[in-house]
């Protein structure tokens, strides 16, 4: 008895998580039609993707999408060019000043982004990167690089250092050793940063709403439109921006616990 | 000499996209035309809206996080006693921790419209007799309880996460010793669990709080501006009007109101020294 009341909950808290994205997926396959029935069918009828399509095919959105994917690209490269070696140095090396710095990445959390978006404007027009991928990408990493220092950090001591020090017995040099031992092993913790700094970065709103005009990545273009455009397209606009993301969740899944883990201590 | 090469980069990174941008906003609240001021903040709090702003985020986070807090402890009370379905139980309670804040906002917008899903099932239930309006700015409190519903759909996935995190990394032994002295689960809960996930239910807080009070594109989406909220009236002052100095001022705003929820929640909170393992 109070085994299938336990699971009852358990069942129900999932389906508060998934039913209001299978009506946000009713909504945007429903399209023009579905918009203005009610009461709303709760099974797709005749739905089909041509909302998408029509969605996709609107002016703007397939390259508010490619410069969503061109950004999110760049953070990710960013944050891994940026991140790892500090996250290195922080597992391997005691150094004076660790802490503080450690202190400084994690103060970053707690300033919002509209504090680092509004002054860039300017300073990207001067620079310009206003109005690009790049410029944008850049804000991404400032919030995602406090991510990749963090959790590559822990990754990197998670690799036993016996490894690292048997290949430098055996001739390999620091450098040598941190690439072919310590990185491969690391990869999958790795990969996960890696997808962590993309959804950031295909997530955020503020900041690529501020920073751009004509390129807008899908976030700011769908946040532009939503006074204007019809629901059927809002739905098929929220729709497209949560599909990638329920796959990335599932591949980082198991990172998700050790990356959060770690910013306790 | 090595780990400062190492983490130089990333510093120099920080301080040009970080401190600087920070320091910015600051200056140029208290700017305008180049002139030391307090003009925009005398701006920004003449504002017709000012008021709603502040009242609604604040409403917001009081009624969201708390929330979300006991729904994640329970959720993560519930994971333990899950067997072999743990792994994807767990998978489909943080998928919203990738959906971001514009998108949540569309999936209530479909649900909360006027001929939306909520009131489907209110006809089928014979509760109202037709399309009703949710969101209006004459319905400000269903628009409240929208928006929370939302942010509590949105985000309790992220306190869910730290608070695995923590139960994770608890000693058995201290749970099993009281089952060994006859302590009832409510017990165990209240005077082990809990205070065991201080530290993971202090980082939770602070950042889920920090976070609320960015709320944004997810009030957009739900309520336009019927509902203002702190960092959407920075967006319009910037974006709509043009005025970077006000818009500085909301920033400001933010970033304190932030530090000082972060400051409480680090005295309240507080582990003592003789607890950290």
């Amino acid at each position: 008895m109070r085994r299938s009341l336990y699971l009852a909950g358990v069942t129900m808290l999932c389906a508060w998580t998934l039913v209001p994205i299978y009506f946000l997926a009713l909504g945007a396959l429903g399209g023009r039609d579905l918009v203005n029935t009610f009461p709303k069918p709760f099974w797709p009828g005749s739905a089909s993707l041509s909302t998408i399509r029509d969605f996709l095919a609107i002016d703007g959105v397939t390259g508010a999408t490619i410069t969503s994917v061109e950004t999110a690209c760049l953070c990710m490269l960013f944050s891994l060019i940026l991140g790892l070696p500090a996250g290195y140095a922080l597992a391997r090396f005691s150094f004076r000043g660790a802490n503080a710095y450690r202190l400084l990445i994690l103060l970053t959390r707690a300033f919002p982004v509209a504090i680092l978006a509004l002054p860039l404007t300017v300073g990207f027009i001067r620079l310009g990167v206003y109005d690009t991928p790049l410029g944008v990408s850049l804000v991404h990493t400032a919030l995602a690089l406090p991510f990749a220092v963090l959790v590559s950090s822990s990754l990197f001591q998670a690799v036993p250092r016996e490894l690292e020090e048997a290949a430098w017995v055996f001739g390999c040099s620091k450098l040598q050793a941190a690439r072919r031992v310590v990185l491969p092993l690391a990869l999958p913790g790795i990969a996960a940063i890696a997808i962590f700094a993309f959804v950031i970065s295909w997530n955020e709103v503020f900041a690529a709403s501020v920073l751009t005009v004509r390129h807008r990545t899908l976030t700011a273009y769908l946040l532009t439109v939503l006074s204007e455009s019809p629901l059927h397209v809002q739905f098929a606009g929220g729709f497209v921006l949560i599909l990638p993301t329920v796959a990335f969740i599932y591949l980082v899944r198991k990172h998700l616990f050790a990356m959060w883990g770690i910013s306790n201590r | 000499m090595i780990p400062y090469i190492l983490i130089a980069p990333s510093l120099l990174f920080l301080g040009v996209l970080f401190l600087v941008p920070l320091v910015q906003t600051i200056a140029l609240a208290f700017q305008v035309h180049g002139a030391w001021t307090t003009a925009n903040f005398t701006t920004m709090a003449d504002d017709i809206n000012f008021h709603d702003a502040i009242v609604d985020t604040f409403a917001i986070v009081a009624i969201a996080v708390p929330l979300q807090l006991v729904l994640a402890l329970g959720m993560a009370m519930m994971l333990r006693g899950l067997g072999r379905g743990r792994d994807i139980v767990l998978w489909i309670w943080s998928i919203p921790l990738g959906i971001s804040d514009l998108a949540a906002g569309l999936v209530w917008l479909a649900i909360l419209t006027d001929q939306g899903f909520l009131n489907t099932v209110l006809l089928k239930l014979g509760l109202v007799s037709g399309p009703v309006s949710w969101l209006s700015y004459e319905t400000p409190t269903a628009l409240l309880i929208g928006i929370a519903f939302a942010e509590l759909w949105r985000a309790t996935a992220i306190v869910l996460v730290i608070l695995v995190a923590g139960v994770q990394m608890l000693p058995k032994e201290y749970n099993e010793a009281a089952d060994v002295f006859g302590a009832s689960p409510w017990q165990r809960f209240t005077r082990i669990t809990l205070p065991l996930l201080k530290p993971s239910i202090q980082t939770a807080l602070i950042l889920r709080t920090v976070l609320a009070f960015e709320m944004f594109a997810i009030v957009q989406a739900i309520g336009g501006r019927n509902f203002p909220v702190i960092v959407g009236e920075a967006f319009t002052w910037q974006y709509t009007n043009q005025n970077f100095g006000v818009a500085a001022a909301y920033a400001v705003v933010v970033m304190l109101v932030s530090l000082a929820a972060t400051l409480v929640y680090l005295r309240a909170l507080r582990t003592p020294r003789e607890q950290i393992g």
